[in-house]
């Protein structure tokens, strides 16, 4: 194996600079596309346990879509096709207008995604809880919105912190997906600094250990979370 | 919009969009098989009582887990032709790429399904007087196996979507084929509106299928 190692690539102008701002662009994307997913997640997951017939299935049809599909596909649909559906004008704004067109795409993208998996995990975490609270609380006279607020819900949410710490793992690794449409993240930097300088060693190992800071201090602290919240005596659902 | 949804680019270029889809399907095929023979043994060596062996394993698999595979792709292709000494083709690095990275996910579905193995099982098989090795080839494996299979099959349809991705080194999959179909005949929205439906169609009826199966193996 010939190679010439050069680790000073790493910290030479510009180099450092675009490790920064793709990292930078790793975390942005990550964080905006999980408060989407978590939101939207939430409330799907919510539709899918509900009573009503009609808002079930559209719950329902909305997971099926969105896990189905792979995420890179997902991806071109919403920069290339989505703004030829629209009518002209509207097709226009999305495609030059809008400010930062592929990071707004990506986020976009990557928490509607998200969410058809956290809903999934928001469903297991009601469901397992039990026909039996939800009884007693209607029993009691709660509104089944009330039930949801006060009984299920506060519950469902500490059981479900392990598999909902892996979705954000999850989308934190897969905003590396945003590049295929421009986005400039970790990832893309990794890969344009090999191309520029040939030292695609020390470029991606330098990406991979970003990566592995984050996610062990992302684990580290959803730990303490976990044994925070936890409900003595139910034992939590771990990650599916 | 759809009123002037062209067709016929797709009927004219299906056997481009065959070909590709048959590179995506060989690329799954070779990356379960291997993943899983080499998540096996990984599975092996963290339940294994010899320590070491268990940490290397164990490093193994969360080091594989906290990249994305986008990363490990590029790894790949930029580092099989080093230790190789030759260029071998985006083909077989992301194949190699496939392989070790599945493997780290298959590890832990292995493992879970071992340990749910219940122990009196284990005692039961050296009781009777059975090796290490022929407990786990009769009693322990099977077993773990029939308990894994929907999670092991929902696993083959994420790895299914995520061969996608190696549309970013330019292997030429389902996904890059309906690409270059689509740049090259300026059909943009026709070629990525039938990848989708195409991969919907497959990945929902797998999921459906695993969904009947589930009935009949939890026992």
């Amino acid at each position: 194996m010939n190679y010439n190692w050069d680790w000073g690539v790493l910290v030479r102008e510009p180099y450092l600079e675009w490790l920064i701002s793709g990292f930078g662009w790793t975390i942005t994307v990550s964080l905006a596309a999980w408060v989407l997913a978590f939101s939207l997640g939430s409330v799907v997951g919510i539709l899918r346990t509900t009573d009503h017939k009609l808002l079930r299935g559209l719950a329902t049809c909305y997971v099926e879509t969105f896990r189905n599909i792979p995420l890179l596909v997902q991806m071109f649909l919403w920069y290339f096709v989505f703004p030829e559906l629209l009518p002209d004008d509207a097709g226009m704004w999305v495609k030059r207008e809008m400010p930062m067109p592929e990071f707004t795409t990506a986020v976009v993208c990557l928490g509607l995604y998200t969410a058809s998996r956290v809903a999934e995990q928001v469903r297991a975490g009601i469901q397992s809880i039990g026909q039996g609270q939800r009884n007693a609380g209607l029993a009691v006279g709660l509104t089944p919105a009330q039930v949801y607020r006060y009984v299920l819900l506060p519950v469902s949410y500490r059981i479900i912190v392990p598999p909902l710490t892996s979705e954000f793992l999850t989308i934190f690794k897969n905003s590396s997906v945003a590049l295929t449409i421009g986005v400039l993240e970790t990832t893309a930097q990794a890969r344009q600094i090999e191309e520029y300088t040939f030292q695609g060693f020390e470029a991606f190992t330098i990406a991979t250990v970003l990566y592995i800071i984050v996610t062990s201090i992302v684990m580290l602290l959803m730990r303490v979370v976990e044994s925070r919240v936890r409900i003595p005596g139910m034992i939590s659902l771990g990650a599916k | 919009m759809f009123s002037d949804f062209d067709t016929d680019v797709i009927f004219n270029n299906l056997h481009f969009l065959v070909e590709g889809m048959q590179t995506t399907l060989i690329l799954t095929i070779v990356a379960i098989l291997g993943g899983l023979l080499l998540g096996t043994l990984l599975a092996l060596a963290r339940l294994s009582p010899f320590k070491p062996l268990a940490f290397v394993a164990g490093t193994y698999v969360n080091f594989f887990r906290s990249m994305p595979l986008i990363l490990v792709i590029f790894w790949f292709y930029f580092l099989v032709p080093h230790i190789v000494g030759r260029p071998v083709g985006g083909f077989y690095s992301v194949l190699v790429a496939f392989v070790l990275f599945e493997a780290a996910y298959y590890c832990e579905i292995m493992r879970a399904g071992i340990q749910s193995v219940r122990k009196g099982q284990i005692y039961a098989g050296q009781a009777i007087g059975l090796t290490y090795t022929q407990n786990m080839r009769y009693v322990v494996l099977p077993q773990a196996f029939r308990n894994m299979v929907p999670i092991l099959m929902t696993q083959a349809i994420i790895l299914f979507q995520d061969t996608s991705l190696v549309y970013v080194v330019g292997v030429k999959d389902f996904l890059v084929s309906a690409d270059l179909v689509a740049n090259r005949e300026n059909r943009i929205l026709e070629m990525f509106t039938t990848v989708a439906l195409v991969y919907f169609i497959i990945c929902l009826s797998g999921s459906l299928f695993i969904r009947r199966l589930q009935r009949k193996f939890v026992t």
